[in-house]
């Protein structure tokens, strides 16, 4: 069986999930309106998710971002059905996930996508290689092109070496290590990463977000990555779904995100945010009057990065090009530092 | 007022009939059935006397060889070898050694058949509350009913011999296996069993690779306490014929023989102590795993 190399896009569409004794019950009525408050006092359901439309192109990273309650967990959950929904579809290429029977879902799972836990949820009687192994394993890949396959991504995540450790052995960091080579030694287009890196301490969360950033380049799979941490989400997110009380609340390119924030939620998350970090040239350049001056910055350079070449210029005016070097407008010092040092918040974005 | 200083209790007619009509019925289910259900132990029973014959006919110095071999296999401690073998020795200087090997053969067999159809049943108690919830109360009054109570009716089926001092002794030895083969499976990381979800795993690829080995150190413990309580039963069993160590036991507390009776108890708490330090080293090791922590 050919497997697809690059992944394939997902689109959510209207999901709902309520926990509860009776779910199914209730669906017109939350459909109708009725919020979650009510739902929780009146009729002692939860309602998890609420009307989540996302569509996520193939082979980017989708970032998933909210604070625990906010659903996330239980949206990614959605794109495996490891939990089921109570409304909706979940379309994978053109399959609906929702519409499976109990095989043909197994056997998504073990083609379509792989999965990395936040408390690693390693097999803790079986070694790193042997974990490794597992969703190759399972599929019935002679034990030959496990270990080949598995060996790979041991030493591309950087664990050669500790091939036959026990988990019990390894760091935290080390064990997401693991997380990640199961995962990717199982080349599905899916990968489905649920708070992968928030029990990791922050240098070494960096450390593995610079590692999957640079597998990405090369596997080029459809990524949804959970997290809470907003510096993660832009770090990582191609895009961002921000999730709140089982709503998504905004969702887009992280620059739209930094830049408007749609309500007062996102704007106090965005605040504490390293903006020259986030927002590119082309964000803040103004429309090109008369001959390019200064230096070439490329589209797409973060701003801190931009001022650091300004300042190291010794020169205020500098002007953006594209790809192909044709400039396409002005960089002004002053602007490139105002933008990163003046919030915006939700109000001032509207306006 | 007759009716407060006596309990009201049933008309004694009535109940002498009753005790009669049940004892009727299992009689005549006896004779109804009786041979075929004797035929259907017959494997058993083969088993049996071919484990007893082969303990009993082999030079004691292979069986030594043999026993401190498994023992070494299972726990890798010179200690708990070198222990059971002197204890053998031991036993055997007193003469003790054919009835002993009775006793080893008996609990083998028994240990083996308890394991065999425990574990299943664990296993199958632990994805079914329902089963839990009738298989529980069973199990229940399979370890509170006195022993003798049932040897009543294996005698009557069965008659007295091997086969059903067997029964007796895996029906009393067989609970802790069950619930804790059940235990063992139901305390299983949830988050492991997602991720073996995850990576759609079948139902047969979650019991074998997830399930059962992060369940064994639990039902290595159930094993244990069966080999223990088959252990103990294997004494009481010799009142209906289960011939090893429980029969000289039972001549002594007939006749009052305190050093027979003193002897071969020891034996029993010799061999038993073997078995229990073996067992819980091979437990142990299934879990090293878990010791080399990361510092």
């Amino acid at each position: 069986m050919v497997k697809q190399s690059i992944g394939s896009g997902i689109s959510i569409r209207n999901l709902y999930k309520i926990f509860g004794s009776n779910p199914e019950a209730y669906i017109d009525a939350v459909k109708g309106g009725m919020t979650k408050t009510e739902l929780n006092e009146k009729h002692s359901h939860v309602l998890g998710l609420k009307d989540i439309n996302i569509e996520m192109p193939g082979g980017g990273i989708q970032v998933v971002m909210g604070l625990s309650g906010s659903g996330k967990s239980t949206l990614i959950r959605h794109i495996n059905r490891l939990i089921d929904p109570t409304a909706g579809e979940v379309i994978v290429g053109d399959e609906d996930v929702v519409k499976m029977n109990e095989a043909e879902l197994r056997e998504f799972r073990r083609q379509n996508t792989a999965m990395v836990f936040q408390k690693f949820a390693l097999l803790p009687h079986r070694t790193v290689l042997e974990n490794s192994v597992y969703g190759l394993e399972i599929q019935g890949v002679p034990r030959e092109e496990q270990e080949k396959q598995a060996r790979r991504w041991i030493s591309r995540v950087g664990l050669d070496g500790f091939e036959d450790n026990y988990p019990n052995q390894l760091s935290g960091g080390m064990q997401q290590r693991v997380g990640l080579a199961r995962a990717l030694t199982n080349d599905a287009p899916i990968l489905l990463m649920d708070e992968a890196f928030s029990a990791l301490d922050p240098l070494i969360r960096m450390d593995m977000q610079t590692v999957l950033l640079d597998l990405q380049k090369e596997i080029r799979k459809t990524v949804v990555f959970i997290t809470h941490d907003l510096d993660e989400a832009l770090r990582l997110g191609d895009r961002i779904a921000i999730l709140r009380d089982g709503e998504v609340v905004q969702q887009g390119t992280k620059q739209e995100i930094v830049l408007h924030p749609a309500d007062e939620y996102i704007s106090s998350f965005v605040r504490e945010v390293n903006r020259g970090r986030v927002i590119s040239a082309e964000m803040v350049m103004t429309p090109l009057s008369g001959e390019p001056q200064g230096m070439a910055i490329v589209q797409g350079t973060v701003l801190e990065v931009a001022a650091k070449k300004m300042t190291d210029g010794g020169i205020s005016m500098a002007h953006v090009v594209d790809e192909d070097g044709k400039p396409i407008g002005g960089l002004d010092i002053n602007e490139v530092i105002a933008a990163m040092v003046t919030p915006v918040d939700h109000e001032s974005a509207a306006a | 007022m007759d009716w407060l200083s006596s309990f009201p209790h049933m008309n004694d007619e009535a109940l002498r009939a009753l005790k009669k009509g049940i004892d009727e019925g299992f009689r005549n289910f006896t004779r109804e059935y009786g041979e075929a259900i004797e035929l259907m132990f017959e494997p058993v029973r083969w088993f049996l006397i071919y484990s007893e014959r082969f303990m009993t006919n082999t030079p004691w110095p292979v069986i030594l060889l043999i026993i401190g071999g498994l023992v070494w296999i299972a726990s890798r401690s010179w200690k708990i070898t070198a222990g059971s073998i002197i204890t053998l020795l031991l036993i055997g200087f007193f003469d003790m050694w054919d009835d002993t090997m009775k006793t080893i053969a008996m609990t083998f067999v028994c240990t083996l058949l308890a394991i065999v159809i425990g574990i299943p049943i664990g296993i199958g108690m632990s994805r079914s509350n329902r089963l839990q919830s009738i298989v529980n109360p069973i199990l229940d009054v399979m370890q509170t009913m006195p022993s003798f109570v049932y040897l009543i009716p294996v005698v009557m089926l069965l008659g007295i011999g091997k086969v059903p001092g067997l029964l007796a002794v895996v029906i009393y030895a067989i609970p802790p296996i069950i619930r804790l083969t059940n235990l063992g499976i139901r305390l299983v990381d949830k988050d492991v069993l997602e991720a073996a979800d995850a990576f759609g795993s079948s139902n047969w690829q979650r019991l074998k690779n997830v399930q059962m080995p992060l369940a064994l150190p639990t039902i290595m413990a159930g094993i244990n306490q069966t080999i223990m309580m088959a252990l103990a039963m294997v004494v009481v069993a010799s009142m209906i014929g289960v011939q090893g160590l429980g029969q000289p036991v039972l001549k002594a507390i007939a006749n009052q023989y305190f050093t027979l009776g003193m002897f071969n108890g020891l034996a029993i708490v010799g061999i038993a102590i073997i078995f229990d330090r073996a067992s819980q080293a091979y437990g142990k090791r299934l879990q090293r795993h878990l010791e080399v922590v990361h510092g």
